[in-house]
């Protein structure tokens, strides 16, 4: 009993003395501050906007969806060398993802099998079949946004065919096709909730992307520009765009940005969710390869001419069957324009 | 009284002679006077203390026989007191460990490494039942639901043998706030995956990240702690207990002393009441000695071939069903997680797998040397015959997934033939005999250790406290002979 009371009589003088404590910390603050915050903030500005500004001279490179080889169907190096796999290794080695609703992704309920659908691994099975003779002669390895280059810089995969943006800090790493959907980056929240989309309504929220997204990067960018309101937190970036949608629905996130293609994704599978405001960017998918598979990337610009040509079992029928039910049963504004190859090295 | 003088010797028969005592009275034959000690002061002297007061108060008393008797009985029920309560004091402490050894450390050290086999069993069953593609089996959702009610069971036990306040129940406490965190997730995973939506796989896989960096972390803690303690009371149990066994001795020295004094200055051989102080005295030095060192060679054999058997067999559980979670989750992930060692990559969760059929391999071999018997012996070879078996049909799938036959290699680890799964079951079952064996071993052993104990320290305590009236009454018996 005493024991107790002389606790609480101990913990009464504690709360007194953690005040003293704050009181004369921030005296202390109130004193330096003057001094070091001034040099402090300007250094920070500084650097900042020098960043900014290298950053977006980057992104002032000339339409990096025109950065591409023209089309040819000739078999070089590379070409040869995935043909001269012996066996059961002779398969094209493709990094996907296995959680993008309609894009890549195993049904669970379509049986038994384990097979990755949607509408890039429609397109796999088209580059498989013109190269191997075989649309089944694949093996797919799943990839993280973040190590998609790595795989190809390695030589894990031939080939990423996995919702990947065409920009120009990746051209300088890996070497893209012509681009074969358009989309743009969008805000994806509850239907409850305050934000309107890529504006001021951010303020306070927080950020869900995935980590080695172009949504990422743009935000970063965005925010320290003034784009966006500078207390919009930007969360840790997770594996994977769908992660966004689970941090979403456990609260502890308020908002997801990625591309318009994979939100409505995601909006699709959780009916209280969806997209607000319209895309705040325009980019273009691409098939990635090796910077120097020349070879390869011009046979699959010229399978990606087949294939939009083709409209009973090319792009326009994949649209169709995977995508016209989140994204509408127009596929013009999800159609890249006519390409032009403009890469000439 | 039962005092009996066996040997009369009359007060005029010729003393035996006395070289080193001649100053004393030879035969105390009626009250002499109270010699004077040399040095005794007979005026007394202003401000003495009352400590040097009884300090000269006992000299003096010291120079005449029956003062002399009466410190001797003194001394000699104190010793035989003060050997039984030590003795009492610290059998109660080594039965009472001897009894956590037996009662609580070993089955909360046990149900730590069951509350870790659950808790990854469990996450292996749902990520396998996701990843057989279609709905998870009724065998995995079984499997799961099993083993998630383990393991919260055993956190309730290990809640209620924790100390407030103890480390022990912080970890409980983080345990029993993740589980149902987790199972929220499976929950909503497992609802997203019947209606199709690939989100549900986003689920499973923070539930994973969740498991695997925050729970089982945390229930590896567990286990280590429980398994301290348990060494910490094998330790408080089996330690000679020296104090008493000196004591002991030396009130056998000190009734032999106070005997032979009695012989020699009586002629008479026995002294009815310090005989039976020293019987008794014997007896519990005896009983200590043999009783202790029965329990001590309990308890040590229980250690040895019930704890540490125990302690490998559930490190190779744990070690097994870490591998059966990084081969699923190699199918999982596809090439997703890479690592670089020794110059090459390889596929993360693959290399974690055959660092854990390595140490699986390691545990077996142990275990084997540690079984002491046939039938402890059997399971442990049979399940090293199931893991290399799973090792070359694990090899064969990674070969199918690595050319790009990824249903073939699927059907190859979790189908329902011929599948890795099997021997993974079958090492898992193997193991769980084991277990059961030794832990069998280990409760015959550790239980025959403690029933050594039993009965000792009060038992100490009785027979010290009839000694230290025997010893009492045979030295009063002298002693009324100077009345």
């Amino acid at each position: 009993m005493r024991a107790r009371r002389l606790r609480a009589s101990l913990k009464g003088w504690g709360g007194v003395a953690a005040m003293a404590v704050v009181c004369a910390l921030a005296a202390v603050f109130a004193l330096c501050l003057p001094v070091a915050g001034p040099d402090l903030v300007d250094g920070a500005a500084v650097t900042r906007a020098a960043q900014t500004r290298t950053v977006r001279a980057e992104e002032d490179c000339e339409a990096p969806e025109q950065q591409t080889l023209s089309p040819s169907s000739a078999d070089g190096d590379t070409i040869r060398a995935i043909k001269n796999r012996e066996g059961e290794k002779r398969k094209l080695i493709v990094g996907v993802d296995q959680n993008s609703y309609r894009w890549g992704y195993r049904d669970p309920n379509s049986g038994q099998s384990a097979e990755l659908e949607g509408f890039d691994i429609d397109l796999v099975h088209r580059i498989a079949e013109d190269i191997l003779g075989d649309a089944e002669a694949v093996q797919f390895k799943a990839i993280p946004t973040d190590q998609r280059i790595p795989a190809i810089k390695d030589g894990r995969v031939d080939m990423v065919v996995r919702t990947m943006t065409i920009n120009c800090e990746r051209i300088k790493d890996v070497a893209f096709s012509a681009p074969y959907f358009k989309t743009g980056q969008q805000v994806l929240a509850p239907k409850s909730s305050p934000v309107t989309g890529y504006d001021d309504t951010l303020a306070g929220r927080r950020i869900c992307t995935a980590a080695g997204s172009t949504a990422y990067s743009t935000l970063k960018a965005d925010r320290e520009d003034g784009r966006i309101p500078a207390d919009a937190d930007i969360l840790k970036a997770v594996p994977n765009q769908l992660d966004c949608l689970v941090r979403l629905q456990l609260g502890e996130a308020d908002a997801v940005v990625t591309d318009g293609a994979l939100a409505a994704s995601q909006a699709a599978q959780d009916p209280t969710v969806q997209l607000k405001g319209d895309a705040f960017t325009a980019e273009y998918y691409g098939v990635a390869m090796k910077k120097d598979a020349d070879d390869l990337v011009r046979r699959v610009n010229q399978i990606l001419v087949d294939y939009r040509k083709d409209t009973a079992n090319g792009w326009q029928a994949s649209y169709e069957q995977w995508l016209s039910a989140t994204l509408g049963k127009d596929a013009r504004k999800s159609e890249p324009p006519a390409p032009r190859y403009l890469r000439t090295t | 009284m039962g005092e009996v003088t066996v040997t009369h010797v009359p007060t005029s028969s010729a003393p035996p002679p006395r070289p080193g005592l001649s100053t004393l009275p030879a035969v105390p034959a009626q009250p002499a006077p109270t010699p004077r000690a040399p040095h005794g002061r007979t005026e007394p002297q202003p401000r003495r203390t009352a400590l040097a007061e009884g300090f000269d108060q006992l000299r003096a008393a010291a120079t005449t026989e029956p003062g002399r008797l009466r410190i001797i009985g003194a001394v000699l029920a104190l010793l035989v007191v003060a050997f039984g309560a030590v003795t009492a004091w610290q059998m109660t402490d080594r039965a009472a460990a001897a009894d956590d050894v037996l009662t609580s450390s070993q089955p909360l050290s046990s149900d730590a490494a069951d509350i870790y086999r659950s808790l990854a069993d469990a996450n292996t069953a749902a990520s396998s039942g996701f990843l057989a593609g279609g709905q998870e089996t009724a065998t995995s959702r079984d499997r799961y639901e099993r083993n998630i009610r383990t393991a919260a069971e055993k956190l309730v036990g290990a809640a209620a043998n924790s100390d407030p306040d103890s480390p022990s129940a912080a970890t409980i406490a983080k345990l029993n706030r993740l589980l149902p965190e987790y199972k929220g997730l499976v929950e909503r995973a497992r609802t997203y995956n019947r209606q199709g939506f690939p989100v549900g796989g986003a689920y499973l896989r923070y539930a994973n990240e969740k498991m695997q960096q925050r729970m089982l972390p945390a229930a590896e803690d567990l286990y280590k702690k429980e398994n301290q303690r348990l060494r910490a009371d094998y330790a408080d149990a089996t330690p000679y207990p020296w104090a008493a066994i000196a004591l002991g001795v030396a009130a056998l020295a000190a009734l032999a002393w106070a005997q032979h004094r009695n012989y020699r200055r009586t002629n008479r051989v026995l002294n009815h009441g310090l005989v039976a102080a020293t019987a008794t005295v014997t007896v519990v030095l005896l009983w200590l000695v043999v009783g202790h060192s029965f329990a001590r060679a309990g308890l040590n054999d229980s250690y040895d071939h019930g704890v540490r058997s125990l302690n490998v067999l559930h490190d190779a559980r744990i070690a097994s069903l870490k591998a059966r979670g990084n081969e699923n989750l190699t199918l999982v992930a596809r090439g997703a997680e890479t690592r670089k060692a020794g110059g090459e990559t390889h596929d993360a969760y693959d290399y974690d797998f055959r660092a854990e059929m390595k140490a699986l391999g390691t545990y077996l071999a142990d275990a084997g040397k540690l079984a002491d018997d046939s039938s402890g012996e059997r399971p442990v070879t049979a399940a090293a015959g199931n893991m290399a078996e799973w090792n070359k049909r694990h090899t064969a799938a990674r070969e199918q997934d690595e050319n790009g036959n990824y249903q073939r290699a699927l059907d190859m680890v979790i189908g329902p033939k011929d599948a890795t799964g099997e021997c993974f079951d079958s090492v898992d079952e193997n193991l769980r005999t084991a277990l059961a064996h030794e832990e069998t071993e280990f409760r015959h052993a550790a239980g025959d250790g403690r029933d050594a104990l039993t009965g000792l320290s009060s038992g100490a305590a009785v027979l010290a406290v009839l000694g230290a009236a025997g010893a009492v009454l045979g030295i009063g018996r002298r002693l009324s002979e100077y009345r």
